[in-house]
């Protein structure tokens, strides 16, 4: 018996592909080399905070360590100085937590609640409000240091870590607002309809009904919380004092400081352990950031 | 006082500078299966949800069950709601859809057990209590939205365009099923759609909407028979009523270079001479292979099988004509026909005002 194919002639059922066609060559070609590109200064930091000081000085910084040591990494956490303080960068770690969970959190639960209302209870007002709140994306932030600087020493909370996160928290809430209430409005209406004559009321949509569809747009605000609070300088560096300093003044107190010697290894091994909590956050959440990112955008 | 559920009084709405709803006044009877008619943008949703209490009026009131719930909450005005896009919470599975409204209101669970059980039986939803909706078929999911407007055990049901999302053959099959369940629960419905099918199948009254103002309000038969104005008769009936332009003189009709008698003619309240068009239903048209007293010539167009009738598209005088005629009827396009039809069922428009005479 012939099968029915057989009898075909000519061209038939899947076109063949060869691996190594010009435009697969040029397409994978070009993704490498900017991958290498990228990756290039990371691999020079791994492999330049893994050398002794000895080995650094001969000058070869592509070249992977001859003898492999953790020295730098443990001094760069417990033991660097900057200033007074030689317990590395330990300190500022915990500091850089300790602001940012009460930032990320408080911005995100009233930014959240604030785009909630905005796109559902059309209260009076609630176009001039949002006017204002976006207005104040666009406003550089430097203008408003000095005020923010009189304030809080008003507060009492100047230097303190308190007074950042409230700096964070406020500085958070336009971008995130828009966020969170386009994400809401993206949102059918007749689910929120549905809910009104079901008889629930402003905090039981919010609870039961829009918090649990909305799992992509929180872990977007999260990341840029996290990312935009952990790699903040300017404002920890103006509303704390040395003992509170962040991670990331830290570090470039470490690595601008001017005394001694320039220790490479231990410098690279504090990048990269202050550089550790935003990679994380991407890894663990990337699919979900891009997911939430488009549906975010959807509506305006 | 006490057969009227929903009574609307000069009710009116505007969003900004556009008008929505205008000063309408609807009573709707206890029991009574209403259907909202008209084309998109006609009001007939915003006049649902101003019912509801999602929207706000800007004048006038709303009365259910002798109550004045203008400014009441949704879930304080005894009603419950299926919408189009069914609305399923969707984190939720179809119990605790079911349910929400109901915990809501903080009934105790026996009595939450209860009704669910009751609305999914009558339903027919049993199986898929369990469930998420998005494990659900799109004709379960609007059973499952009508269950939510079931458990709570209301006096008006409302509907928006409830069967629009759904394919043909589901959405006949749920028609039926809807007919059923007014049958067997007799409260009050009021359903919003722009199809007509389903407004001539289901509804006790319709009222046909354009432009915020309800232009007939009226069993489907009269609806159908006796169109109030022209866009009545043009919005019922698929295929559309012809509608052919002329002259009036006592009972004779002028089209063109002939005329023919409207003696029969089932008057609003007298006919009066001047320019009219008279509407005839495709289905109330003849076709006849010989001449004779009171048929038009005509010209065959077309000849559209349906299936179990076939349409005729012809013209007349210049104008376009529809005919609806048995299968078996051949006709040769091109070839010449006479036409007759039954006046009595026809409709006349004065084409200054556009009412029916």
């Amino acid at each position: 018996m012939v099968d029915a194919s057989t009898t075909l002639s000519g061209p038939s059922g899947t076109k063949p592909r060869r691996i190594l066609s010009r435009r697969n060559i040029i397409l994978y070609g070009t993704l490498i080399t900017i991958a290498l590109y990228y990756l290039l200064p990371l691999y020079v930091m791994i492999v330049t905070s893994l050398k002794g000081m000895p080995e650094i000085r001969m000058g070869n910084i592509f070249s992977p360590p001859v003898e492999v040591t953790f020295e730098p990494w443990v001094k760069a956490w417990a033991e660097a100085c900057t200033g007074l303080n030689c317990d590395g960068l330990s300190r500022g770690f915990w500091n850089s937590v300790q602001i940012l969970v009460p930032s990320v959190t408080i911005s995100i639960a009233i930014a959240s609640v604030n785009g909630y209302a905005l796109a559902n209870w059309r209260f009076k007002g609630a176009n001039v409000f949002f006017t204002i709140l976006i207005f104040g994306a666009f406003i550089p932030y430097q203008v408003m240091i000095y005020p923010l600087v009189i304030m809080l020493r008003e507060m009492g909370l100047y230097t303190k870590l308190g007074g950042l996160v409230i700096v964070h928290s406020i500085f958070g809430m336009p971008i995130l607002t828009l966020l969170f209430r386009n994400y809401f409005t993206s949102l059918p209406e007749e689910l929120f309809k549905a809910a009104r004559v079901d008889g629930a009321g402003f905090w039981a949509i919010f609870f039961k009904i829009m918090l649990p569809m909305s799992l992509p747009i929180f872990v977007v605000a999260i990341i840029l919380q996290v990312t935009g609070i952990w790699n903040d300088f300017l404002f920890g560096v103006i509303y704390t004092k040395p003992d509170n300093y962040p991670m990331t003044v830290q570090l470039n107190n470490i690595v601008n400081s001017v005394q001694g010697v320039k220790e490479y290894n231990v410098n690279m091994a504090a990048t990269i352990l202050t550089g550790l909590v935003p990679l994380l956050v991407y890894f663990v959440s990337g699919k979900l950031f891009v997911r939430g990112i488009a549906a975010g955008a959807v509506k305006g | 006082m006490s057969d009227v559920s929903i009574d609307i009084k000069e009710l009116s709405l505007s969003f900004g500078a556009t008008e929505v709803l205008k000063k309408m006044d609807l009573a709707i009877g206890k029991g009574e299966f209403l259907v909202l008619l008209g084309p998109s943008g006609c009001g007939k949703s915003t006049l649902l949800n101003c019912i509801a209490g999602l929207l706000d009026a800007t004048a006038g009131q709303i009365w259910i069950n002798g109550q004045n719930v203008t400014w009441a909450e949704p879930k304080d005005r005894g009603i419950g709601m299926v919408f189009q896009s069914y609305a399923l919470y969707p984190q939720m599975t179809v119990r605790g859809n079911l349910s929400f409204g109901l915990k809501n209101q903080k009934m105790p669970k026996a009595e939450i057990e209860k009704r669910v059980a009751r609305a999914s039986e009558i339903l027919q939803i049993e199986p898929l209590l369990n469930r998420k909706p998005a494990a659900l078929s799109g004709g379960q999911r609007q059973r499952v939205a009508i269950g939510r407007a079931l458990v709570r055990d209301v006096d008006v049901f409302l509907f928006d365009e409830p069967l629009s999302n759904l394919d043909a053959k589901l959405r006949s099959e749920l028609r039926v099923e809807l007919k059923r369940l007014h049958n067997r629960l007799q409260n009050t419905m009021v359903y919003v759609t722009h199809d007509q099918i389903e407004a001539l199948t289901l509804a006790d009254r319709i009222a046909v909407m354009r432009g915020g103002i309800i232009q007939q309000l009226d069993s489907p038969q009269v609806i159908f028979n006796k169109p109030s104005n022209l866009f009545v008769a043009g919005f019922i009936g698929s295929p559309a009523m012809n509608m052919l332009n002329g002259e009036l003189k006592g009972e004779n009709f002028t089209l063109g270079s002939e005329q023919v008698s409207l003696a029969g003619y089932d008057a609003n309240d007298a006919l009066r001479d001047g320019k009219v068009i008279v509407g005839v239903r495709p289905e109330h048209t003849k076709i006849y292979t010989e001449a004779g007293a009171g048929r038009f010539v005509a010209t065959v167009d077309i000849d559209e099988p349906m299936g179990s009738d076939s349409l005729i598209w012809l013209s007349c005088q210049g104008q376009t004509v529809s005919v609806r005629a048995g299968v078996e009827e051949n006709y040769k396009i091109g070839s010449e026909v006479y036409l007759s039809f039954d006046a009595s069922k026809a409709s006349v428009f004065d084409l200054k005002t556009e009412q029916r005479m």
